[in-house]
């Protein structure tokens, strides 16, 4: 645990020694206020279903910039070969596998504190149903380990960054779009397999407030799957 | 702690890179790993310290096997592998700590061990900077302080001294003639004089096979075979001295290298040594003696015969 705890705690440090970290922060608030004012502008009237609003459009910020955060965390070690002084050190695989998620992580919920001053200025002004909002920002870590297990896999699969993201990218695209549309095209078991497999309609059940063991059950599988599948692909030490 | 290597195999693709290799290097002793590039240093170094799997045969470490789950061998080897892989864009100290606390250097002693490091590795001038701001000398440094920071047991070097200037080279070497006094170091080199300066054992590998080992003179010895003097001989007839020395026994051939300065070259039958009988033939005689230098094979002549093919 300890030896996570310090990748973990390196890999923040460098997003915000190298600037990164701010721009993603930045672009992410940017973008999800932005948006969450485009759409709901009728901020006054409603609080509760505003915040629904935001929720969606801060799922669909995180889809796009988890990416772009866990794209460099191994592609970029193993570039520069820092992955074999790495991987020599007392650590294992899996340690180092988990202290990028850790990090990750970490960075994400760093962000999603940032856009509370939204949600309490909401509170002030209407009526807001606690539990709805504990249960949208869980609904969206949910989606964020999920998102993150997926990108850390895409960025051991390759040396180069941008393959990185755009794997991560294709890969969250199924379980954003792909699925959902391929659900309401198919009657039948069919359907249901790739409704289930709809990582939209997990997430809106959550962030409605329904917490179901069955949307938990699916969150965290896709994250010990990509999780696996990264530490799997890391013991593969030669891919170029 | 010994490291053992047993029927040692790795084959990229249909090559071999290292082919069925055994060795062993015991504690206080200063391996120095010699090869054409190619060879299979680096791929052995990389077994040996975790990195890549071992495909067949074994390698042991204080008597357990690295593909024993419970030996966290890990922890008592420092390693630096050859380009010397390092985060640019973290600051030396931050990184010496980074690598501290992963190889479970106790907290309370970490500031103490990279105090001691950047005195060690001679890094004082330039501790405030980045890693990427340092010059390729000055990041072979921090390569090896980060190898030596937990104070393993055993080292593995892969090119330590590239890079460095002369005064740093003769530090590091004296530095790990020092280590190798207590721990176990294995350094591989292409620079022959540093193998003399550092290593009691080398080890040649060409193509995956080990095609020497033992200390530099056994090497020498058996690359020689009969022993070869350079003489001076004053005080004589040059031709008379020639037909006394071949007429020694145990001088298989004397030959006349410099009339003027009366230098003579004798190679002994094998075996044997010539140099009392030939000191007793000049007592006997009145001649006297100036010079009398065995002729050594030198390591790298040793090292192209083995490995030019
Ligand atoms: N990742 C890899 N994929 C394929 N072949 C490899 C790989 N790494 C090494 N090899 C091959 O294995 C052989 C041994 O390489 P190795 O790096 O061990 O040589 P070396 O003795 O360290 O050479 P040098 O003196 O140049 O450092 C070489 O023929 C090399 O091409
Ligand atoms: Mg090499």
């Amino acid at each position: 645990m300890h030896t996570i705890w310090t990748i973990a705690k390196r890999e923040l440090a460098t997003f915000f020694d190298s600037l990164i970290a701010y721009i993603i922060l930045a672009l992410f608030l940017g973008f999800s206020g932005f948006f969450t004012w485009l759409y709901g502008n009728d901020i006054f009237l409603v609080g509760q279903a505003n915040l629904r609003v935001f929720f969606n459009i801060a799922s669909w910020s995180l889809f796009f910039f988890i990416p772009a955060i866990t794209m460099k965390m191994l592609a970029e070690e193993r570039k520069t070969g820092t992955l074999e002084l790495l991987l020599t050190k007392s650590v294992s695989d899996r340690e180092v596998i988990l202290g990028k998620f850790l990090g990750s992580i970490l960075l994400i919920c760093i962000a999603l504190t940032a856009t509370l001053p939204y949600v309490i200025t909401v509170a002030n002004i209407g009526n807001l149903d606690n539990g709805g909002t504990i249960c949208g920002y869980l609904g969206l870590l949910l989606l964020s380990i999920a998102y993150t297990a997926i990108g850390i896999f895409a960025s051991s699969i390759t040396t180069n960054q941008i393959v990185a993201f755009m794997t991560a990218l294709l890969i969250g695209l199924f379980f954003q779009i792909i699925f959902g549309v391929l659900a309401q095209n198919f009657t039948g078991s069919l359907g249901q397999f790739f409704d289930t497999l709809d990582l939209q309609s997990h997430f809106e059940s959550i962030s409605r407030g329904v917490l179901d063991s069955k949307d938990l059950v699916y969150f965290l599988s896709i994250t010990v799957l990509g999780l696996y599948l990264g530490e799997w692909s890391l013991s593969k030490r030669h891919i170029s | 702690m010994d490291i053992q290597i047993e029927n040692l195999t790795k084959s990229y693709g249909p090559q071999k890179a290292v082919n069925n290799i055994n060795f062993d290097v015991k504690t206080g002793e200063v391996l120095g790993f010699l090869g054409p590039n190619g060879a299979g240093k680096s791929t052995t170094m990389k077994m040996i310290t975790g990195y890549i799997g071992i495909e067949k045969g074994d390698i042991r470490i204080g008597g357990k096997s690295l593909t024993d789950p419970e030996s966290n061998f890990k922890q008592h080897i420092g390693y630096l592998p050859e380009n010397n892989p390092l985060y640019l864009d973290m600051p030396i100290i931050d990184y010496l700590e980074f690598c501290a606390a992963l190889q479970g250097v106790e907290k309370t002693k970490i500031d103490d061990r990279i105090k001691e490091m950047i005195g060690l590795c001679g890094l004082n001038r330039e501790k405030h900077k980045k890693i990427g701001e340092l010059s390729k000398g000055y990041r072979q440094r921090v390569g090896l302080a980060q190898a030596m920071i937990h104070d393993p047991e055993i080292l593995v070097l892969d090119e330590p001294t590239t890079g460095l200037d002369p005064n740093q080279i003769i530090e590091i070497r004296k530095l790990i003639r020092d280590l190798g006094k207590e721990k176990t170091v294995i350094l591989s080199t292409h620079i022959l004089p540093e193998v003399e300066a550092t290593c009691d054992r080398i080890l040649i590998i060409n193509r995956g096979n080990i095609v020497a080992n033992g200390t530099p003179e056994t090497l020498r010895k058996q690359a020689q075979g009969n022993e070869v003097l350079k003489l001076r001989i004053e005080d004589g007839d040059v031709e008379t001295i020639l037909k006394s020395l071949n007429a020694l026994d145990t001088v298989q051939e004397a030959d006349l290298v410099h009339r003027e300065e009366n230098l003579f070259e004798v190679q002994s039958v094998a075996q044997q040594s010539s140099k009392r009988n030939i000191f007793n033939l000049c007592v006997e005689k009145k001649w006297v003696l100036t010079e009398l230098t065995p002729l050594e094979t030198k390591l790298e002549d040793i090292f192209r015969n083995l490995t030019v093919n």
